[in-house]
């Protein structure tokens, strides 16, 4: 029996070995390494005079201890600007290990390998840097400010500015009837996935060859990046990307310094070399992201329809660009939403801090862009005194406009046009589900308790599945088993159950016989990554086009072996048959064995090949437009990113004495085209909104003047418990499939998080009929602002 | 010339999964990293090193401890049991393991084993845990990608597959150091999801 898998919520293959402790995640491997721990910077700015190591060579087992002197080559330039943009005029990157200044706390200077962890860290400790101290830019006003320079050579500390205009937006403002100048704030945050960065080398001194295991969203980045540093071919090094304890954009970043400085430590040393990042590392030497200054300008006319928008913000990108832009293109082109914006123009500047570098974090600029766009919407709707569904929906893209261009260039360098959507009826659905028409009765019902609530509603739209392209290969074998690979690497997002679903649907086989490896550059050496919400989008329709050739061979073949047309054969259950004559059947191994002319009959399926002959005895055994073997090979590339959107609704009650804020309900309907597993996909949700919550009400990086992170740990940082999350979040689905892929995939991974903060601060603005402008919110922090308020709207009558 | 810096070493027996390992390690050594490193478990995961995650947690005597906390030395003569010692005797998943897959209570899998071992010795302790004291049950342990929704849900349901609420059709089970409660049957359970899990195609 074949049903279709697409669509199912098939359980996960991935589990059973996670469950007993089988998961094989990099530090796992035991290849009896010696481990690398890194001497990283105290300081958040300073020159380096000296570095003194002599007190660590005396441990007993330390091998090695090496400063940016010991490098050279490519490994003593800097570490690469993956994506340069043309207005990154001041892109900086750092060195593997710093050459002589440092620019946040946590940055690379010395590394020790030695026998374990414990002896590493002790050298660690007596490795003995001689420090100037230099002036640190901590924070986006101080970057602005530019009173001190993160780096000599960029002037202002502006790494990039950047412009993008779709019409002329100050005259459209200037002819509105009405305007609003606004100033909205978002703080720092991270991924903070639960298993740091790690890596693992070995070098093969024999064959000259290197193999890396890396906790990476991109086995062929780190490839590429590592064969170039290290001057070794790129056939010389192969990656592989194990089991991942989450990545949300932080791994996608590449090389990291320590990915460099144990493949080099394994081939030095001729052993293998590992790093495992602990928690504190984590803090202070990956990545951030999130936190912008933004400034808005806004006419709209009397109904809140835009007339003319206007957004200037400003980045903090911390010490270096690696990534480049993506984070405030992403926040500058997505802002606009599913909205009809009219002219707009938007104006950023990046800036250098002496902070921890910032690359993409789940949602990626989104949850900036959505936060001021969707406030925007609610201060129109105050100003108005209009229900601020209403004013939304004035502004919405409507169905039949689609494909909407907005005359803006997205991050892959591409047009933003969305390809599909329904906004009217997405909206809709969000208000019937949160309960937004009747919520007045409720917020009086609550209030004779002597409880105040507040309703809050966002919508954002997310450029899904970025090119430029993913590839995946087919290989059925003998056995009838179908083994598939796709080189973009899992974090936890159930791959290996989704893609097989698509095999098993467009192949005809049992899900059990499908078998999906992802991030192994052995077998699949091109592919992209793992990021943009672009997995499904791109490595499923990949994997369906591999799929959909191997199984043109296996027809052929069969047609050939059955004597029977094409067209009249169907596979079901690894089985294929002439239609309405089932007797005439061939398994899909015996076709495998068909499809290679060399035919040792080593296996069952060797020996009932034998009864079957195809070919065409005046041809060569292999033809000359074929290739032995059962398997399918294809790329996808799209021409532009999918659109995935959705909408979040919040009812959040705050405490009248001591403003502390709960969820009550929390409902998303989202839009993420054909989906393959709902399981999955509402897994993802649910992980995308609790760090949407943890953006919104906990999570900030607390960095003091001198640019130490004050809360480096998980003591300190507060990611949400379960206590923190909602006891349910409800999830409505709209499906409306991109026309851009043949599965009609938008993609998922990411959309969770993008409206929490824009949501919540509108619930909580809602509750306490205060204009919230700045997340994350604590309620010390409303408490205060309670107290300002009360100051500055108390009338002097009152004041008697 | 090296400096003549070792560490006194001790020689250590640890009891874990029923079966003895005898390791020699520092007395800094924490049993996290013993039981990584010197036992090859490696199912126990280290999210923090401080305490905080619950990734790293174990049960020592039947109960969970973080052994991030804990020195290796400490925990001789202990009854340990990691994640991979959780499953049944017959070698199929335990009510907890079976109830994280039927409710997706797991993603990318780093802090299950953690939830798992401090799930199984709570439902043993408490078999009908309300819906509030299922939340509280993990409340100790960091998830960064379920949101927890599911895992919640797993509580719950492993409490019901532990009481045997669950249609019963799997082998007994045998003594697994007394950490299981009742097994319900599995296979029918697991054909149950969707209606369980709310989470139906
Ligand atoms: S690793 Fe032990 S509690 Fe986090
Ligand atoms: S499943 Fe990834 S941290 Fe919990």
């Amino acid at each position: 029996m074949s049903t279709k898998l697409m669509g199912e919520a098939v359980q996960r293959v991935e589990d059973d070995r996670l469950l007993r402790g089988g998961g094989q995640y990099v530090d796992d491997i035991d290849l009896g390494a010696l481990h690398l721990a890194v001497v990283r910077s105290p300081h958040a700015h300073a020159r380096i005079r000296s570095i003194d190591v002599d007190a660590v060579l005396d441990i007993e087992g330390v091998h090695a201890v090496w400063t940016y002197d010991d490098l050279d080559g490519a490994m003593a330039e800097p570490l690469p600007l993956l994506i340069p943009h043309p207005t990154l005029t001041h892109g900086r990157t750092q060195y593997a290990l710093a050459r002589d200044e440092v620019n946040y706390v946590g940055e690379a200077i010395a590394v020790v390998v030695a026998d374990d962890r414990y002896v590493a860290e002790d050298a660690v400790g007596r490795v003995v840097v001689d420090f100037e101290l230099l002036p640190a830019v901590v924070g986006v006003e101080a970057a602005r400010a530019a009173e001190n320079l993160v780096h000599d050579d960029v002037p202002g500390n502006i790494a990039a500015r950047s412009v993008q205009q779709n019409g002329d937006a100050e005259a459209g403002i200037k002819a509105a009837p009405h305007t609003l100048s606004l100033d909205f704030d978002i703080e720092r945050s991270a991924c903070m996935p639960m298993e740091g960065r790690g890596v693992t080398a070995r070098w093969d001194t024999a064959n000259g060859r290197l193999q890396v295991w890396t906790s990476t969203q991109t086995s062929t980045g780190v490839r590429a990046a590592v064969a170039a540093k290290l001057g070794l071919d790129l056939l010389q090094v192969d990656v592989i990307t194990p089991d991942v304890g989450g990545g949300f954009g932080v791994k996608i970043n590449h090389p990291w310094p320590e990915e460099l400085l144990v493949s080099l430590a394994a081939q030095r040393l001729g052993r293998p070399v590992k790093f495992t990042e602990d928690r504190r590392e984590h803090f202070i030497s990956s990545a951030h992201e999130r936190a912008q200054l933004h400034h808005v300008d806004v006419g709209f006319d009397d109904e809140g329809r835009l007339l003319g928008l206007d957004v200037r913000f400003w980045h903090d990108h911390g010490a270096y660009t690696p990534y480049g832009l993506i984070v405030p293109i992403n926040a500058s082109t997505q802002l606009v939403g599913p909205y009809k914006t009219g002219p707009y123009r938007v104006t950023f500047d990046s800036l250098y801090t002496n902070t921890v570098i910032v690359t993409p974090y789940r949602g990626a600029g989104r949850p900036q862009g959505c936060f001021v766009m969707e406030r925007t919407m609610d201060a129109i709707a105050a100003y108005l005194g209009k229900d601020r569904a209403d004013v939304r929906e004035v502004n919405l893209i409507q169905p039949d406009e689609f494909p909407y261009d907005h005359g803006l260039v997205f991050q892959d360098g591409r047009e933003t046009i969305y390809d599909s959507g329904d906004f009217a009826a997405m909206l809709e659905k969000i208000k019937t589900l949160v309960g937004w028409d009747d919520f007045e009765s409720y917020r009086a019902e609550m209030a004779a308790q002597g409880r105040r609530v507040g309703i809050g509603l966002a919508a954002y739209v997310e450029g899904t599945g970025a090119g430029p392209y993913e590839g995946a290969h087919v290989n059925i074998e003998s056995s009838g088993k179908v083994k598939v690979a796709t080189g973009l690497t899992s974090q936890g997002q159930g791959h290996q159950t989704a893609f097989a679903q698509i095999v098993a649907d467009e192949l005809g086989v049992p899900f059990e016989d499908v078998e999906i490896t992802t991030g192994d550059t052995r077998r699949m050496a091109y592919a992209v990554g793992t990021f943009a919400s672009r997995a499904a989008v791109m490595s499923g329709s990949a994997i369906h086009l591999a799929a959909k050739r191997a199984k043109e061979k296996v027809l052929r073949l069969a047609s050939d072996a059955l004597e029977a047309d094409p067209e009249d054969l169907q596979i079901v259950d690894g089985v294929v048959s002439v239609k309405g004559s089932p007797g005439t059947s061939i398994n899909l191994g015996t076709v495998a064995v068909l499809s290679n002319p060399l035919r040792y009959a080593f296996d069952e399926a060797s020996k009932a090949a034998t009864q079957f002959s195809v070919g065409d005895a005046s041809k060569p055994p292999v033809a000359e437009d074929d290739e032995p073997g059962l398997e399918g090979k294809d790329f996808y590339s799209p021409i532009r990113s999918t659109f995935a959107s959705g909408m979040h609704a919040v009812i959040v009650e705050t405490d009248p004495d001591t403003a502390e804020i709960t969820i009550l309900k929390y409902a998303v309907v989202h839009d993420c085209g054909t989906v393959i597993n709902p399981m999955i996909v509402e897994g993802q949700i649910h992980g995308g909104v609790a760090q949407g919550i943890g953006g919104a009400l906990y999570e900030k990086m607390a960095y003091d003047e001198s640019g130490q992170l004050l809360n480096a740990s998980f003591m300190d940082f507060l990611m949400p418990y379960v206590t923190e999350v909602p006891d349910s979040i409800d999830i409505d689905h709209l499906e409306t499939p991109s026309p851009l892929n043949p599965l009609g995939i938008k993609g998922a991974g990411e959309a969770g998080v993008i409206p929490g903060s824009a949501a919540i601060a509108a619930a909580i603005e809602d509750a306490e009929g205060l204009p919230i402008t700045a997340m994350p919110i604590s309620p010390s922090e409303l408490f205060e602002l309670r107290a300002q308020h009360a100051v500055a709207t108390t009338t002097p009558e009152e004041n008697r | 010339m090296a400096e003549n810096t070792a560490e006194k070493i001790h020689d250590v027996r640890l009891e874990v999964n029923g079966v003895t390992h005898a390791v020699a390690v520092p007395a800094r050594r924490l049993l996290s990293d013993a039981l990584r490193q010197e036992c090859g478990l490696t199912g126990t995961h280290v999210g923090c090193e401080h305490g905080v995650c619950g990734a790293c947690t174990v049960l020592v005597d039947g109960r969970p401890v973080r052994s991030c906390l804990m020195f290796a030395v400490t925990a001789a003569g202990s009854e340990i049991t990691t994640v991979e010692g959780l499953a049944e005797p017959d070698g199929s998943l335990n009510p907890a393991q079976q109830a994280f897959r039927e409710c997706h209570g797991l993603q990318c899998g780093f802090c299950t084993p953690g939830f798992l071992t401090t799930v199984t010795a709570g439902i043993k302790e408490n078999p009908c845990p309300t819906h509030e004291e299922a939340r509280e049950m993990v409340a100790g342990n960091l998830c960064r990608c379920t949101g927890y929704q599911n895992i919640v849900k797993a509580v719950e349901r492993a409490a019901e597959i532990a009481r045997g609420d669950a249609p019963a059709a799997g082998p007994p089970d045998g003594d697994d150091g007394g950490l299981e409660a009742a097994t319900g049957d599995t296979e029918v359970a697991r054909k149950d999801d969707a209606s369980t899990t709310g989470l139906g195609a």
